[in-house]
């Protein structure tokens, strides 16, 4: 039993050293960073957060991104719901071509779609604002949604949708008030997921915005070209984009294992 | 089982309207460049079929293709064994589960642009925790902006570390749904750790093994931005991989016509391979 636990720690180290690095060079000061090699902070600084959160150009494109995200999370899944309804339930001409149409969007290589999306957005006006980018990322969240909510409502017995119909019950008032409580795991684990995708997608983020609605990213990427060597404060700028995917994965750690499967176990 | 009903669209409309708006309207704007050339100032003339021909035999596009493949293969040849190693290992209840979980979990939330950019700092000569321990403590020579090899060696452990976690987690809630009866029942027939393995494991995990290497396939073939941030393609060309050309010749060259010939060929290939691989692996649920 010993042995084997040793296979997870030592799994779990590789995943935190280059994470612990991070986070440790951004307690640095440049001057210690292009000194040389420390394994430790040797002169502890909180400076390099304390720009981020005193510059608006900073802490706007954090504000910006979780904007985007939330926006996408929340249209995903209400999408998703009915559609994952509908494919878990009924038979009807053409769905499993319409199912398996939605998965390619998800294997569209995004740098396909990066020059095409802002000439679509351009055009309709909605380029550099929050709905451009969650709109875009709906490409591939709104199908993997569907996946995983089908996957869960699967897992439900049709008995439950008929006792209520006898029951009297309408279809909405069933859906939100009984079949929703008894798929919340599964649409826990779909937000999680399209908060998850959208969050680390930055290809169309960046192409889709300019200032108003600007990524955290592209702030990063614009502050390492124009600064030069601000190590510090990039570090510190990435330490801070782990923190929401964390708080997320720790509201959903019960359910990691089974929506990682889509609920299909 | 499920009921015949048409009313069903319904439900798929907004799904379908959302999805055909973002897909369809691009996938309309490749195809339209693919087939023309334009000197600017909106003037196109017609090019019919002559960038998907001059994409298909230039030298520079084959060479990323093979460099595409390369990877593909190297990482579903680490990161799908490791990941099965590492879920049969994970302890099945108890305290840890959801603190391992959480953990491994974490790599795969960190924004892509951040990724390259930790990966960057890690392995510094000099002042990276990796560079400096391969550099000046195993007196190994490694500088990922000269030497192609060690910047294929970072890009790749790079992925392994991004996307290990995704497979051991798959993996991870196949095992889990395994009753302990299976387990008991193969201890009285005396049956060896490869045969549980091999006999009731690995069956239980088909389905979302199926999944990982398919969710592994699209995502690797398809990868940009953590090698674009951490390498740029180089030294060189040796780590431009598909999606990396493709943005150099689109936004960089601006040569539209190539970028969208070369685009609907790739999007062809990640189509083609993700169709035989799903064929294949769901061929012995079918008979």
């Amino acid at each position: 039993m010993k042995k084997r636990s040793l296979i997870p720690i030592l799994y779990i180290a590789f995943l935190m050293l280059p994470i612990y690095w991070l986070v440790a060079m951004s307690f640095k000061t440049t001057n210690e960073i292009l000194s040389g090699f420390s394994l430790f902070p040797q002169t502890f600084t909180l400076e390099n957060y304390i720009t981020i959160f005193t510059d608006p150009t900073w802490y706007w494109g954090y504000i910006n991104s979780i904007a985007y995200v939330t926006l996408n999370t929340v249209l995903s899944v209400c999408v998703a719901l009915p559609a994952a309804y509908a494919f878990s339930r009924y038979r009807f001409l053409g769905d499993k071509q319409l199912f398996f149409w939605l998965l390619t969007n998800r294997m569209a290589p995004a740098a396909v779609f990066a020059l095409p999306f802002f000439q679509l957005y351009s055009s309709i006006g909605l380029f550099d604002t929050y709905l451009a980018v969650a709109l875009a990322h709906t490409l591939f969240n709104v199908p993997l949604a569907v996946w995983i909510l089908e996957g869960f409502m699967r897992g439900i017995p049709k008995e439950l949708d008929e006792t209520a119909y006898v029951d009297g019950y309408s279809f909405p008032r069933f859906f939100v008030t009984i079949f929703l409580p008894n798929i919340k795991a599964g649409v826990g684990v779909a937000a999680f997921f399209c908060f998850m995708f959208s969050w680390v997608e930055m290809l169309l983020a960046k192409t889709l915005t300019a200032v108003e609605a600007k990524p955290i990213a592209a702030v990063m990427t614009r502050t390492a070209s124009s600064a030069g060597y601000e190590l510090g404060l990039l570090a510190a700028a990435g330490t801070l984009t782990i923190i929401p995917g964390a708080i997320v994965i720790w509201f959903v750690r019960n359910y990691i294992a089974r929506g990682f499967a889509m609920g299909r176990v | 089982m499920r009921t015949e009903n048409q009313k069903a669209w319904f439900f798929v409309l907004p799904v379908l309207a959302l999805v055909a708006f973002n897909a369809l309207v691009p996938m309309m704007t490749v195809v339209n460049y693919s087939v023309q050339e334009t000197f600017g100032n909106n003037q196109f003339f017609w090019e019919g079929l002559g960038w998907f021909e001059q994409i298909l035999r230039s030298d520079r596009f084959q060479a990323a293709l093979g460099r595409q493949f390369l990877f593909t293969f190297l990482i579903l040849l680490i990161e799908v064994p490791l990941g099965i190693i590492v879920a049969l290992s994970m302890p099945r209840k108890g305290f840890w589960v959801p603190v391992c979980l959480v953990l491994m979990a974490l790599p795969m939330l960190i924004p892509w642009n951040v990724v390259g950019s930790m990966w960057n700092i890690f392995t510094l000569p000099k002042i990276g925790l990796l560079g400096y321990f391969l550099n000046d403590v195993l007196g190994i020579n490694y500088d990922m902006t000269q030497q192609p090899l060690s910047a294929w060696i970072t890009v790749v452990v790079m992925d392994v570390w991004h996307w290990t976690s995704l497979v051991v987690l798959l993996c991870y809630a196949g095992l889990v749904s395994i009753p302990d009866a299976y387990y008991q029942a193969a201890k009285i027939d005396g049956a060896s750790p490869w045969s549980v393995f091999r006999y009731i494991q690995l069956p239980k995990m088909k389905t979302v093994l199926t999944i990982a290497i398919l969710l592994r396939f699209m995502d690797s073939f398809n990868i940009y931005t953590e090698p674009f941030v951490l390498t740029g393609g180089g030294p060189g060309n040796s780590t431009t991989l598909l999606s990396i050309d493709l943005v150099k010749i689109a936004l960089g060259q601006f040569d539209l016509g190539p970028a969208a010939a070369m685009s609907l060929i790739y999007f062809a290939i990640t189509l083609l391979v993700s169709w035989l691989f799903y064929t294949l692996m769901t061929k012995d649920d079918a008979e």
